[in-house]
């Protein structure tokens, strides 16, 4: 019978492999589920692969959904490795998104161009704020990081709901729940001209870069893993248990603050009820699946976001709906989990069973 | 007077459904394992119970098929937790993601269908009696079931040799593997019936208590449920009031709705999130209470033989 035997050490091959593994799982699984529905599984699979990188504006697109994606999960990969656990990223982009619009909403079309700092500041800082929130009362009050900060996901929500229904409705959007278009001044510039990707896409990469220098190159990165992954020896070595927790949680909520900001003031151009597109759940599967590490996560990033837009494809080529992105991205996470089994195990064949 | 009634009736509707699932987490967590998988499990549930009941006509084999999906979940979840050692947050975290993702998609295909509408439920005699009889006897004959499972899980938590050996399984399954019982099993066990109860619950929201399907319309649920265990300390009476507390926080938004109070609707939809937080808050103040209440093997893998 096969059975599993402890490695002695971490196969440094599955780490790697096991996301590849679990994204060919998903694959086989996804056209099962196309064949099941009736669909052509080859023509199913092209809208997630191959559309999504055939042309120049295709691949603008695919930037413009794994921007917001890598920045929430870069932040999330510090509290993953504090063993922080933030899921609530999703309320601290809408917060973002908020703080965003009350800078943008007051600019006129002759403010300076340099507003656009500040939306992106407020932005960031509505997104510390609401995980800020999380750190006090997990500090203060040891309640669970978990729960508090997937509730504040629909509090946030429904502070949205709130503005875009009532005080920041546009007067002239013939009662549309948004706000007015933001003035041009306030938008991130874009790279290109005939694409959406802004500059966003370099403040991501730079943070690509930040994050790796601070987890592996600085004291500092070093002190707040030695927390998640050995809490007596952080204790031994005198690092502090609640500063890497308050660091965790305002780092993931500051990049899900500013991810929130750039997504209003770029693509967006407006405060919507249709902001919360599920990118800081979405952005939990990326850091796993990008392995918690800065470079790993850009190529998961752009994966998740291959699935948003097949989802999109879908919809609308092959009549399947949207909601399939969800479906993939939870099989997705399933499958790592089970592969990640290879990292810490090997699979052997034992012709005669002992003791269970 | 009769409003009262009427809300205190609706409370113990919502109630139910909060109670269902938080008794389902219950189990599982007496057992040492968390499954953030609860609003997952819901939402798949809620849908396959709808589908059921579209297709039957009868709300019994609705419940029948989301206590089937949520167990099924749950079995899954079980096999990876357990026999492959996977983290149970991020497991249970899957699970969620992929409930959303698949029961929006499944469920894309009846949301216009509409449920017939029911009759009445009423226990003779008591249901006829002034205030009372509105306020508790005209209820669904799930509510019934909820108290009645509360109770029969503080007879068989505290006062079965069956129950002795769940918890004993959570407080250190070390102890109990020692002892020769099937840890994993019984594990397993606990985690599906707690994915059935869940499953159930979900099955009521989208069958009995707003008889529709929605995409994402637990709306948190799962999640409060989660919190229940907590305010509860882990005792099944507790966990039923607790639900019947936060059922009432929920028909308060609507009363003070339907009263006209110059309150933005959104802040009242909050309030039930809101108040999960304040009261998890108060709660876990004193971590030593905390620590003396919980199954001691909460969230942590057990591999026997290591």
């Amino acid at each position: 019978m096969l059975r599993f035997e402890p490695r002695a050490e971490r196969s440094r091959l599955w780490t790697w492999a096991s996301p590849l593994l679990a994204l060919a799982l998903t694959v086989v699984v996804g056209m099962i589920l196309f064949a099941a529905l009736g669909k052509d599984p080859v023509r199913g699979l092209q809208m997630f692969f191959w559309e999504p990188v055939k042309s120049s504006y295709a691949l603008g697109e695919l930037m413009v959904k794994a921007t917001p994606l890598l920045i929430i999960a870069l932040g999330l990969a510090v509290c993953f490795r504090s063993n922080v656990w933030n899921i609530g990223a999703e309320g601290q982009f809408v917060m973002g998104a908020i703080f965003a619009s009350g800078v943008a909403l007051m600019a006129d079309p002759q403010s300076s161009r340099f507003i656009v700092l500040a939306v992106l500041l407020a932005g960031t800082a509505g997104g510390m704020l609401w995980s800020g929130l999380v750190a006090l009362l997990r500090d203060r009050f040891h309640a669970s990081e978990i729960l508090v900060s997937l509730m504040l996901v629909y509090v946030a929500q429904m502070v949205l709901g709130y503005l875009v229904y009532g005080p920041w409705k546009d007067p002239a959007g013939y009662n549309f729940p948004q706000t007015k278009t933001f003035e041009a001044v306030t938008l991130v510039p874009r790279l290109m001209s005939g694409s959406r990707v802004s500059m966003g896409l370099l403040l991501a990469l730079a943070g690509v870069g930040l994050l790796w220098v601070f987890l592996f190159k600085t004291r500092a990165g070093f002190a707040q893993q030695v927390g998640g992954l050995a809490p007596d020896a952080a204790r031994y070595a005198g690092f502090s248990s609640r500063k890497a927790l308050w660091t965790a949680l305002l780092v993931s909520g500051g990049a899900a603050g500013l991810a929130g900001a750039l997504e209003v003031a770029g693509p967006i151009g407006q405060l919507t009820p249709y902001v919360p597109a599920g990118y800081g759940f979405a952005a939990i599967i990326v850091a796993f699946v990008g392995r918690l590490h800065p470079v790993g996560m850009v190529f998961s990033a752009i994966l998740l976001s291959m699935f948003y837009i097949g989802g999109e494809l879908a919809q609308s080529r092959i009549g399947l709906p949207k909601s399939i992105t969800g479906v993939f991205q939870g099989l997705l996470l399933f499958c790592l989990l089970a592969c990640d089994t290879l990292v810490m195990y090997r699979l052997r064949w034992v012709r005669k069973q002992g003791a269970q | 007077m009769e409003t009262y009634a009427l809300l205190m009736a609706s409370t113990l509707n919502a109630g139910t459904v909060l109670a269902l699932a938080a008794l389902g987490l219950l189990i599982n967590e007496k057992a040492g394992i968390v499954n953030l998988g609860a609003e997952g499990m819901m939402l798949c549930a809620a849908i396959a119970g709808f589908a059921t009941v579209v297709h039957t006509g009868n709300d019994w084999l609705g419940f029948a098929a989301g206590m089937g999906a949520g167990a099924f979940m749950a079995a899954i979840f079980a096999a990876l937790v357990i026999w492959l050692g996977t983290n149970q947050y991020a497991t249970g975290l899957a699970l969620s993601l992929f409930g959303v993702g698949f029961s929006a998609f499944a469920g894309i295909a009846y949301v216009q269908e509409k449920l017939p509408e029911r009759s009445h439920f009423s226990i003779p005699v008591l249901g006829d009696l002034p205030w009372i009889g509105t306020a508790v006897f005209k209820q669904h004959p799930m509510v019934y079931v909820a108290m009645a499972l509360a109770l029969g899980l503080i007879w068989f938590l505290y006062r079965s040799r069956a129950g002795l050996v769940l918890r004993a399984v959570g407080e250190s399954p070390e102890s109990a593997h020692a002892l020769g019982y099937p840890v994993r099993r019984i594990r397993l066990l606990a985690v599906v019936l707690g994915g059935a109860l869940c499953g159930l619950s979900g099955a009521y929201i989208s069958v009995i208590y707003t008889p529709l399907w929605v995409e994402g319309m637990v709306a948190g649920k799962g999640w409060i449920a989660l919190a229940l265990t907590t305010f509860a300390t882990w005792r099944p009476a507790r966990v039923l009031l607790g639900a019947y507390l936060f059922g009432g926080v929920t028909m308060l938004q609507f009363h003070l709705q339907g009263m006209g109070v110059d309150i933005p609707s959104q802040a009242l939809t909050a309030m039930p999130y809101v108040a999960t937080i304040v009261v998890l808050a108060l709660i876990s103040r004193n971590p030593t209470w905390i620590r003396i209440n919980m199954p001691a093997s909460l969230g942590k893998p057990f591999h026997p033989g290591s």
